[in-house]
């Protein structure tokens, strides 16, 4: 296991086309690390510099106290798991978890052994001599996995591995993600757009847009204090709301909104959507000051579920302590 | 569309007994011509009964060929038929399937420039670049050798093209989980795009195999020494001169054994063949 260290990673393609626009960040021994962000932000091709895949334009990566730059992946000592596994699908699954053992030239004996473990850490035991098609989406998965396992690396590159399971079996997988993590507490890059699998399985998070780490930290420090105003409406469901006061950008979570009497109104919304959850209900409308009109700022809110929502005006209130500011040019949160 | 008109059976049936009809009888006239003695072949109708001839005349071809026309033995016209027909889709997939790895794989210099010149190649068959190519083959005395009898022959676009069709449905991501598996190109190759690559190998062979084997054109201007004759070759070489002086009944022997190897090879390899044209093993 290794430390990992990202120090103003740049990519650029061409002169014009720069795709991650300097990166920093140092990941401790053993840290599961999920960078979160929409297609397109680069967040699968800063994994794929870390693996080696793509080559580093600028910047250093250090992996352990080694510096990788020029390093060819498997000179890197990390495991990827790929979005659509990328198994031998020729080969059976004892195979494919045993082929970079073989090309590493290890002993038979030592391969079985390593490949058993691994089988019985994710229950494939019984499906070693399957071919990968004749295997569910969730055991193909586990698979690949067992193929990252098995190579006992010093960090696991996961790259959106879950995002082609259904939704049932992605939250299995992703306690399993958990559960082996604890077990093996390896160095992890996870990959993902889900906030959900960031949130729930991240020691640290990086989140990402247009080739620029917007924030690192914890989950919940994310949550709670977005840096900016991409994180804040990224993070969270529905988005953080954005109201313009003056001069500067209101951010309100929806959750943070409860109905109130017209007197204590700090917030007035004019609902025109309606949507019952079950175990809440969430309103939408455009502020409604007196006076205003459809270009005012869209504010969502979440209603407990008796809560007696309709269309019309509605008057909400929040605690001071949830405000949040931002500058409207910069979109830098502004700290009180 | 599931339909039950039984007039609309009954015809298309009839149709097919027809075509099969159409097809079928001149191979059946060949193999009783192939059964029959000189004197009953030249009856007027001849007999369309095989006769008991059968034994006799592959016999005298196998060993002897003809008394009129070319004496030289089927038997081993077979043999150079069979090399013919073995090295061309060998050597074709052997050498397309490093080409299109190269070209699919590899970011190099003039690779786009490299891959269209091979598929201009594409619309010049044997028979249109045939004379200067039989001049280089003289030029190398390569004539009546099996090299100059396959190596044209073998440099092939169309091969080529098919492979490269196929590394590219190839997901990216198999050569790049063979990259951290610590996989250099060449094992990639070997362990990966080869195994994947069986059907559409399996099914170029039976195509290309049919084509060696009933090459005319090539083998009639390279192999003009009697030792080099294929089988289509010593068909056309035993018939000499006017219809009543050709021993039909021994060229049809010689027919029968030339057509038997490809629809051996289709019969045999029928499954591999259609599993290479419709499916891929992803």
């Amino acid at each position: 296991m290794a430390a990992v260290s990202l120090r103003d990673v740049r990519k650029s393609y061409t002169a014009e086309l720069q795709v991650i626009h300097g990166v920093s960040m140092e990941i401790k021994d053993g840290e599961f690390i999920v960078i979160l962000g929409p297609s397109g932000c680069g967040k699968s091709t800063l994994l794929r510099m870390v693996a080696g895949l793509e080559t580093i334009t600028a910047g250093e990566i250090a992996i352990g106290d080694r510096v990788v730059n020029n390093l060819e992946p498997k000179d890197r000592d990390i495991a990827m798991v790929f979005q659509n596994y990328a198994l031998y699908p020729h080969m059976s699954v004892y195979d494919n978890m045993a082929y970079g053992l073989r090309i590493r030239g290890l002993a038979k004996e030592d391969i079985s052994v390593r490949v058993k473990k691994a089988a019985d850490i994710l229950e494939l035991g019984k499906y070693l001599e399957r071919r990968p098609r004749e295997l569910s989406g969730g055991q193909r998965q586990r698979v690949a996995m067992g193929r990252a396992i098995v190579r006992e690396p010093q960090v696991f590159l996961f790259d959106e591995p879950l995002s082609n399971l259904d939704a049932k079996l992605r939250v299995q997988m992703r306690a399993e993600l958990q559960a082996l993590h604890r077990r093996l507490g390896t160095t992890s890059l996870f990959v993902t757009h889900d906030q959900v699998e960031a949130m729930t399985l991240a020691q640290r998070m990086i989140v990402m847009n247009a080739g620029r780490a917007e924030q690192i930290g914890a989950p919940l420090e994310v949550y709670a204090k977005p840096a900016t105003t991409f994180v804040a409406s990224f993070i969270g469901s529905p988005p953080m709301n954005l109201i313009p006061r003056d001069g500067k950008l209101l951010g309100i979570r929806p959750e943070h909104l409860e109905p109130c009497a017209e007197s204590a109104a700090m917030l007035t919304v004019d609902v025109d959507l309606i949507e019952p959850l079950g175990a809440d209900i969430l309103v939408y409308g455009h502020e409604g000051k007196p006076g205003g009109d459809a270009s005012s700022a869209r504010v969502a809110a979440r209603l407990p579920a008796d809560a007696h929502a309709q269309a019309g005006r509605l008057a909400l209130r929040y605690e001071r302590s949830h405000e949040h500011w931002y500058d409207p040019q910069s979109g830098k949160r502004i700290e009180p | 569309m599931v339909e039950n008109r039984p007039w609309l059976t009954a015809l298309s049936h009839a149709v097919l007994i027809l075509g099969v009809l159409a097809v079928a009888f001149p191979l059946y006239v060949t193999f009783v011509a192939s059964t029959l003695s000189l004197k009953e072949i030249m009856q007027v109708p001849m007999p369309l009964l095989p006769g008991s001839h059968l034994i006799e005349n592959f016999t005298q071809v196998l060993t002897g060929g003809t008394t009129t026309g070319s004496k030289a033995a089927v038997s081993h016209m077979l043999v150079n038929s069979t090399v013919m027909a073995l090295a061309i889709p060998l050597g074709k997939i052997a050498i397309s399937i490093i080409a299109s790895f190269a070209i699919v794989y590899f970011r190099f210099r003039f690779r786009m420039f490299f891959f269209w010149m091979i598929f201009v190649t594409l619309m010049l068959p044997v028979e249109v670049r045939i004379i200067p190519t039989l001049q280089v083959i003289t030029d190398l005395k390569m004539n009546n050798t099996y090299a100059g009898l396959t190596i044209p022959l073998i440099a092939s676009a169309t091969a080529t093209f098919l492979f490269r069709q196929f590394f590219m449905t190839v997901p990216d991501e198999l050569a790049e989980a063979a990259r951290v598996d610590g996989a250099s190109p060449m094992r990639f190759f070997w362990d990966v795009l080869m195994p994947l690559s069986k059907t559409t190998m399996a099914a170029l062979f039976v195509i290309q195999f049919i084509y060696g084997w009933n090459q005319y054109l090539w083998p009639l201007l390279v192999a003009t020494d009697e030792s080099m004759y294929t089988t289509v070759i010593g068909i056309k070489r035993m018939i000499v001169g006017s219809d009543a002086a050709n021993e039909w009944n021994l060229i049809m022997a010689t027919a029968i054994l030339a057509m038997l190897p490809p629809a051996l090879v289709v019969v045999l390899m029928q499954k591999w063949f259609v599993k290479g044209l419709v499916e891929t093993e992803k």
